[in-house]
């Protein structure tokens, strides 16, 4: 029986946002504790997703740069087969393979590199000596960080080109004052320093001489322990089968060929795993945070009983009480989200450039972060909103 | 003059073991205009007859109509509409937000009745000129003293011009001297037609007001109205 004037109760939207607000202005410092426990947990699931995201990119870059289409083959080294060597027409044989753009053959050799004639031969300093074809640098996609590499003016006299790592360990730092090294039985002026070789590590701590001037000075026997091959990035799993019968028609087993990205992919996947455990930490935090949402809103509740049955005496349905608690919950996580994928951005802006990574944020990590953050806050605010809504008027009213 | 209130064989029950009768049978009409006072002791049932009135809570048995709508069949949003729009409360604590001015408080009192914001404050701010507290509108109300407080609840009350409003000890928290300015209040609102019903223990207060009815143990004992009308 609706008798004449009598409309449904309403209120505008605008001051359901206000009532809502009203708890959070009168407790500030509780407010700001319960949204701070939601913004770590949103915080560190952005950062995470931010900086798994950028390290990947990282090195997805990287292994863009490097290229997945060099292979390594070695004689295998394996129990049983001594100190197998490949055999001299390796390099040549493997030149054969169509799909093969460049090879390039490194030869171990048998002598030491010191930085003056004084220092007692048992102190190698772990250099080795290498003699290189010129083209190997191109092959490994290397750069010269001071002076040149060998060419072929350089094959008829005895010069040094030094590895990152070896260059450090003799003191080596610049070539301007003329640098040489004491090498086998003289000395080799050092007509370049290399910057570090992410595919191969080994010319890093190398000293690289050509192969003529090692066969010449050094007593280089001229065998190839290492062959660099780049071949066509389409054909490189088929060029990695016919590679050991192509190097060793009579012994394939002998021959290992490996693809030195694969280590790059490894770490990336690994990566990944990590970034799953954090993430589940994050998830961890932001439940934690929802909970301190729920005790909050619980609380508040309890305490603001009086002022439940003042608007419900003043005609509040039990929908806008409802509306009034939830929406109260929603914004302590709104801002609790908000801060906190600010913060995961900020945080993972920061340790990018630290690690000269280019900053990577997905979009999913930001909406799903604030997404996370409003659903806890449903989650949280629904139970203390249904009991403020299920308070009889006169059960909140009564004072004592 | 019409009829706001009407109960008729109104009883009100509190389940338990044994159950509690806070009413048991309360015939009372409250005719548009009037300004009427119940008095009891604690126990007496005063402030359930009030709820019940409010349409804050249901009864057990009997009928109520509050501005010619019947209580009984309505839901509990429409109840709620009522309370809105035709029912104002002032209540012994006063149940100000505090946090806000004197004037949201006010205007508050229209919070549910889907007016424009502007208009509520409107009305709020005429109301509490009405009631001597212009100078006071932008105070929050923790800065104002207990008569002040009530006077602002009072205005809350009003604001809407309600058929009905109900007053439950509205002077238990006061001074003697702010008590009678509360009383003079709403006796004047009376005389600009609002129709007033107060709780009070304070026979003095009670004794002013044009009628009276007394409470005890859940049954009406006395009404002047009744009187008069029997003589």
């Amino acid at each position: 029986m609706n008798g004449p004037g009598l409309s449904p109760s309403r209120m505008h939207l605008a001051d359901l946002l206000r009532t809502s607000g009203v708890g959070l202005r009168t407790r500030k410092l509780r407010a700001g504790l319960s949204a701070l426990g939601i913004m770590i947990g949103i915080a560190s699931l952005v950062a995470v997703l931010g900086l798994s995201e950028s390290s990947k990119s990282d090195l997805l870059t990287q292994l863009d740069r490097l290229g997945t289409n060099l292979l390594v083959v070695q004689a295998g080294q394996g129990i049983g087969l001594g100190n197998a060597e490949l055999p001299d027409t390796a390099s040549a044989m493997v030149g054969r393979i169509a799909p093969v753009e460049e090879v390039s053959a490194v030869g171990d050799v048998d002598a030491n590199v010191y930085r003056t004639d004084l220092v007692p031969s048992s102190q190698s300093g772990g250099i080795t000596v290498k003699a290189v074809e010129t083209n190997v640098l191109e092959t490994l996609g290397g750069r010269v960080a001071s002076g040149r590499f060998l060419d072929e003016a350089a094959d008829e006299y005895p010069a040094v080109v030094l590895g990152s790592v070896a260059a450090e360990r003799l003191g080596i730092t610049s070539l301007e004052s003329g640098a040489l090294v004491w090498l086998g039985s003289q000395w080799f002026p050092v007509v370049g320093i290399l910057d570090p070789i992410d595919l191969s590590p080994d010319l890093g701590r190398a000293a690289i001489v050509t192969v003529a001037v090692a066969e010449e000075y050094l007593g280089y026997d001229g065998v190839a322990s290492t062959l660099y091959v780049r071949t066509d990035p389409e054909w490189v799993d088929g060029v990695m089968d016919v590679l050991p019968p192509t190097v060793n028609p009579e012994n394939p087993d002998q021959v290992e060929v490996s693809r030195p990205t694969d280590a790059i992919e490894a770490k990336a996947a690994a990566e990944s795993a990590f970034t799953n455990l954090f993430l589940g930490l994050g998830a961890v935090a932001l439940l934690v945070g929802g909970v301190g949402i729920a005790n909050v809103m619980v609380i508040s509740v309890l305490e603001r009983r009086s002022e439940i049955g003042l608007r419900r005496a003043l005609g509040a349905t039990r929908r806008h009480v409802a509306a009034q608690f939830l929406l109260e919950a929603l914004i302590l996580a709104a801002v609790g989200g908000i801060g906190g994928v600010l913060l995961g951005a900020g945080i993972t802006a920061i340790y990018s450039q630290i690690r000269g990574w280019g900053v990577l944020i997905p979009g999913l990590a930001l909406w799903g972060g604030l997404a996370a953050a409003l659903f806890i806050g449903t989650v949280a605010g629904l139970y203390p909103a249904l009991r403020a809504a299920r308070l009889s008027p006169t059960e909140a009213l009564r004072t004592t | 003059m019409s009829t706001v209130l009407e109960m008729s064989g109104v009883t009100r029950v509190y389940p338990g073991t044994p159950p509690v009768p806070a009413l048991r049978g309360i015939d009372l009409r409250v005719d548009s205009g009037e300004l009427v006072s119940v008095v009891g002791p604690s126990g007496s049932g005063k402030s359930t007859l009030l709820h019940i009135m409010g349409t804050l809570d249901r009864p057990t048995s009997g009928r109520v109509e509050v501005g010619g709508f019947e209580v009984g069949r309505m839901s509990d949003r429409q109840l709620s509409a009522l309370r809105a729009q035709r029912i104002g409360f002032v209540f012994q604590q006063f149940h100000l937000l505090d946090a806000e001015t004197a004037l949201d408080n006010v205007a508050d009192g229209l919070l549910y009745t889907g007016r424009p914001a502007a208009e509520r404050r409107e009305m709020a701010a005429a109301t509490l000129e009405r009631v001597g507290l212009a100078h006071r509108m932008r105070q929050h109300t923790s800065k104002l003293s207990g008569g002040e407080r009530q006077r602002v609840a009072v205005a809350r009350a009003v604001v809407g011009r309600p058929a009905l409003v109900l007053a439950d000890e509205p002077t238990g928290n006061l001074d003697s001297a702010s008590s009678e300015s509360i009383v003079e209040l709403l006796e004047e609102l009376n005389a600009e037609g609002i129709t007033l019903v107060v709780i009070t223990h304070n026979p003095e207060i009670a004794a002013r007001f044009p009628r009276q009815v007394a409470l005890r143990d859940g049954m009406v004992e006395a009404d002047s109205a009744a009187v008069a009308v029997a003589l």
